[in-house]
């Protein structure tokens, strides 16, 4: 029996058979790959009637763009989503998973998620891999209780605030929020607000880029407003197509190996066998 | 002495393209200058015209591009003193390769290309490493986005070996507004992909008729 314990996959968690392998290679002078951090813009603000969240949509690996028009805002409950800045995994994963945990309450309990059920499954989740999960998040949503939005830092400390930032584009959207921001902003002007924070990081922060995403939550009703904005259009477009000439690289020589049959196959001679 | 204990160091990124044609030579760079993840300007020329048929596209770090280009333009002062003429610009390649080499143990932190016509008219473009080592090319890349706008140079403009013999002539074969189509073209996909290229595109283009400059806006985000 205790034989079939130790085969059975681990429930859940992480594996870490490899980290005293790693370790011992980064000893030797081995440098481990990185991961896809996303430099980030990601916003959001309680307004007169709920909350608007924002987004930029570029992911990059250093210097790298490595996706144009990424989705950095998540979906947790159908009156809850959540963007995401730090190592594209971990936003993913950790919001996923959380998303999938409120799912499971919400049909045992029927009734509608709360903002603040999403805030501690994510930093408790957060806390326990002491900051290794570097998700930085802003959390938004509408419930029961009213519009809510909080900031989740790496390690899991949690923020409640009118209006928030993160990532490496936090400090030009800040400067935005902080001279523009008010209480009791209608939708209209909640949206344009959120647009412009983001703009500030996508036009002053490197490591943000592409489209505005912006979600706005109300009582009852969200809007995801994909691409809300296209504000990096390609500047220039050859006037004519280009052309890859065969030949390009000089051939040396040429040997052509012939497949050849090695086992003869034998098809039975009834096709009706198979047929109804 | 030198500090080659700490990095004295910055990288304020940028890419640089030469192309040489038969009677005319192309020579860009984008206006982006920054660093980290911040943008310190977005109009800053990394082209500095050292000769009527000369001029020098560098990136890497500013304040050393600055010093070297300096340098280079008061050795040129002296050279028209001394020798009532224009400097060619073979020998003003020479003259980079020597003044990059002079510091080969405390470096200028610049990637140069060197684009002119050389005394028989003919485009000529000069790439460089940081400690002098250079080679007469047909065209040429440096910078942050060299790696992104290199193969596209080598797919369109693929120049014969320098080993062969008799030497082949190195000068690409399109003609001049083409060129300029293509380097426009290669910029603003290595925009699309480099965070450090970007805002505004600088040409310059020499050939008989003097030296003519084109701007070109790219993506600012």
């Amino acid at each position: 029996m205790a034989k079939v314990d130790a085969d059975l996959p681990p429930k859940g968690g992480f594996s870490f058979d490899l980290c005293r392998r790693n370790e011992m290679l980064v000893k030797k002078g081995v440098t481990l790959p990185g991961f896809r951090k996303t430099g980030t813009t990601i916003v959001g603000l309680v307004f007169q009637d709920g909350v608007v969240l924002g987004a930029d949509t570029r992911a990059t690996e250093g210097p790298i763009v490595a996706d144009k028009n990424c989705e950095k805002i998540h979906y947790m409950a159908p009156n809850i989503y959540c963007c995401g800045a730090g190592t594209a995994a971990d936003t993913e994963a950790v919001t996923d998973m959380v998303s999938s945990q409120l799912q499971l309450h919400r049909y045992s309990t029927g009734r509608e998620s709360r903002v603040v059920t999403a805030l501690t499954l994510l930093k408790s989740h957060l806390f326990s891999y002491q900051g290794y999960v570097s998700a930085a998040l802003v959390l938004g949503g509408v419930d029961v209780t009213g519009p809510h939005l909080h900031t989740v830092y790496p390690h899991g400390s949690t923020d409640t605030l009118p209006f928030a930032t993160m990532g490496s584009g936090s400090l030009a959207a800040m400067a935005v929020f902080e001279s523009k921001y008010r209480e009791g902003l209608t939708r209209e002007e909640g949206i344009n607000l959120v647009a412009e924070a983001i703009c500030s990081g996508i036009f002053n922060d490197l490591g943000s880029g592409s489209n505005v995403d912006v979600c706005v939550i109300t009582k009852g009703k969200t809007e995801y407003l994909r691409n809300h904005l296209l504000p990096n259009p390609r500047t220039y477009v050859s006037s004519k197509g280009y052309s890859f000439v065969k030949g390009h690289t000089e051939v040396l020589s040429t040997k052509i190996i012939p497949l050849t049959e090695k086992e003869k196959v034998e098809v039975a001679a009834e096709g009706d066998a198979m047929e109804e | 002495m030198s500090r080659r204990g700490d990095w004295v160091y910055e990288n304020n990124g940028g890419t640089c393209v030469a192309i040489a044609g038969a009677d005319y030579c192309v020579v860009a760079a984008d206006t982006r200058l920054s660093t980290g993840y911040s943008i310190y300007t977005r109009d800053y020329s990394k082209i500095c015209k050292l000769a009527d048929k000369c001029v020098l596209a560098s990136s890497g770090f500013q304040g050393d591009i600055k010093a070297l280009q300096k340098n280079l333009s008061a050795r040129h002062l002296i050279y028209q003193h001394q020798h009532n003429k224009q400097m060619s610009c073979p020998a003003m390649a020479q003259l980079l390769s020597n003044t990059l080499y002079y510091k080969r143990f405390f470096p200028y932190y610049a990637f140069n290309v060197l684009g002119g016509l050389d005394n028989e008219g003919k485009g000529c473009v000069f790439t460089y490493d940081a400690v002098g080592s250079y080679e007469r090319v047909g065209y040429s890349s440096q910078g942050s986005g060299s790696t992104l706008i290199m193969p596209v140079l080598d797919n369109q403009l693929k120049s014969p070996s320098p080993l062969l013999l008799p030497a082949k002539d190195s000068v690409t074969p399109l003609s001049e507004m083409e060129a300029v189509d293509l380097v426009k073209d290669v910029f603003a996909s290595a925009t699309e992909r480099d965070i450090y290229t970007g805002d505004k595109l600088e040409i310059v283009i020499i050939n008989a008729s003097g030296i003519r400059h084109e701007f070109m806006e790219l993506r600012k985000d």
